[in-house]
């Protein structure tokens, strides 16, 4: 249910990332629609943006909370997933296929060394659901 | 401080608590675990809003003054002249300061001459007992039974709210009472309290009586298909309805008439805690307004974000979230009188990013049965 899939790669900010030849597809994990509760909006780059890794992309707003969205990699915002737009709640029933929120066409493949492993990031939110 | 202050405690009805994934327990106003949600705060609002939900306000506070001289003691301290009830009635109500601000919002029922209910903020509940015992005078034959620890309450409310309670309690008392209507019933053999009241813009209902009932009947309405809900769903609702929130629209610095709520403060009657001070303020004029605002795109105002006119800040927003029912961020603030007028355009700092809100109609959203 709330398994984090090992075909993908996680930051500790709790975004996912799937890549397939030089193009990544970039979503939030289970355990952070689970953390923020009803999705409200996203606010996400404008396809073309250039971004960054770990750098800010843009905003999740719940009913109750806001959280910043971190990119997991480098590269040219070349997708937004439409249904997200219309309706942010269906990452709250499918955070990791129909709930994507964009595609990204890597300029540094190399950068993904930098993410988590799924068994990594179970460990990081195993931890901080003691605390 | 005794035990109670530093030990959270828990509602009668925490026991049955319908616990699942997704439910997210909190601690709230000195209880150790309210439901935040017991499955969505989204799923939960429009369960009420279309069908029926429920909500464990046990939390709040129940103070039963009795006596020949109830009414007298209540008339010294509320706003709102409770000689003015007829038996099984009650009325929305505040305590003031004798400065006039705010100490509390309460609801007070009267069953009879000699006996009336208040059910106040759970945050306030101990602050205000002990107002209403610094009241009482020598000469006055009144007592108050504070009855919030032995007994339940439990908040039912949306459209079919009052179909499913009469299956329960029978129709002759639930759709007997009028707006705001209460009555005395027996509940398995024990005394209880019903009141036609709430805090979502919806028809419902608020039932007291004692634990082992209050589990049975929470435990019946929900093999009746009521969705239990949380605080969550209970503030959006509210917000939608333009309720007041004690502690964020209200406190001991907002007077009765700027936060619009002039239509309980009855100044002609008898003298009460605050009256000095309230007929100074009415003849001088609200200097603010408490306004409804709805915001004309996408983006969330939230408790404390500042409102800007003219590049220059004017307020700060005192409840704002998500309406669910109008898709769209919706919020409360005071603004002086020029920028209050219905159209007004202004704007939100949304961490950094202006949201442009328009000054809207009070309340929000109301449902038609309540609508006159």
């Amino acid at each position: 249910m709330g398994e984090s899939l090992s075909d993908r790669r996680y930051t500790r900010e709790h975004e996912w990332v799937s890549v397939n030849g030089d193009t990544a597809t970039v979503g939030i994990t289970h355990f952070a629609q689970e953390l923020l509760g009803d999705l409200v909006y996203f606010d996400l780059p404008d396809l073309g943006t250039m971004v960054r890794q770990f750098a800010k992309i843009g905003e999740v707003e719940s009913v109750k909370a806001v959280s910043d969205i971190f990119s997991p990699v480098s590269g040219e915002v070349i997708e937004i997933n439409p249904i997200v737009a219309e309706s942010a709640e269906v990452v709250n029933h499918d955070p990791y296929d129909k709930g994507w929120l964009l595609k990204v066409k890597l300029t540094n493949p190399v950068e993904l060394n930098n993410l988590l492993s799924a068994a990594e990031y179970n460990t990081l939110i195993a931890e901080s659901e003691k605390h | 401080m005794g035990e109670k202050d530093t030990k959270p405690r828990l509602t009668c009805l925490h026991q049955v608590y319908p616990i699942g994934e997704h439910t997210k327990l909190v601690p709230f106003a000195g209880w150790g675990e309210m439901p935040l949600q017991f499955v969505s705060m989204l799923m939960e609002h429009r369960a009420v809003r279309q069908r029926a939900g429920m909500f464990d306000v046990s939390h709040m506070g129940r103070l039963w003054v009795n006596g020949a001289n109830a009414a007298a003691l209540l008339r010294k301290a509320l706003t709102y002249n409770v000689r003015r009830l007829k038996d099984r009635q009650g009325h929305y109500a505040l305590l003031c300061q004798e400065d006039g601000g705010i100490i509390d919002d309460v609801f007070v029922y009267r069953l009879n001459g000699r006996r009336f209910l208040i059910i106040d903020n759970a945050a306030n509940a101990e602050k205000d007992h002990e107002h209403f015992a610094g009241l009482v005078e020598q000469w006055m034959w009144v007592t108050l039974e504070d009855c919030q620890m032995e007994t339940a309450m439990i908040a039912l409310q949306g459209p079919e709210a009052a179909r499913i309670l009469s299956e329960m309690l029978g129709a002759a008392l639930v759709e007997g009472l009028p707006r705001h209507g209460c009555a005395e019933f027996d509940f398995r053999g024990e005394r209880a309290f019903i009141a036609q009241s709430g805090y979502t813009g919806e028809n419902g209902y608020e039932v007291v009586l004692g634990p082992d009932e209050g589990r049975a009947l929470w435990e019946q309405l929900i093999d009746s298909g009521v969705q239990p809900c949380g605080l969550g769903a209970r503030d959006t609702l509210r917000l939608e309805a333009a309720l007041a929130l004690y502690g964020n629209d209200i406190d001991t610095s907002t007077n009765p008439f700027e936060a619009g709520l002039d239509w309980v403060v009855n100044l002609d009657d008898e003298p009460f805690v605050g009256r000095k001070a309230l007929t100074r303020m009415k003849a001088v004029g609200a200097q603010r307004q408490l306004v409804c605002l709805k915001a004309t795109t996408k983006g969330i105002m939230r408790d404390g974000f500042t409102v800007w006119h003219n590049n220059q800040v004017v307020s700060r927003v005192t409840s704002g979230g998500f309406s669910p029912t109008l898709d769209v961020s919706i919020g409360m603030a005071y603004l002086p009188p020029k920028l209050a007028a219905q159209g007004t355009v202004l704007e939100i700092d949304v961490r950094g990013k202006l949201l442009p809100v328009e000054v809207v109609g009070h309340p929000f959203y109301q449902a038609p049965s309540l609508r006159k």
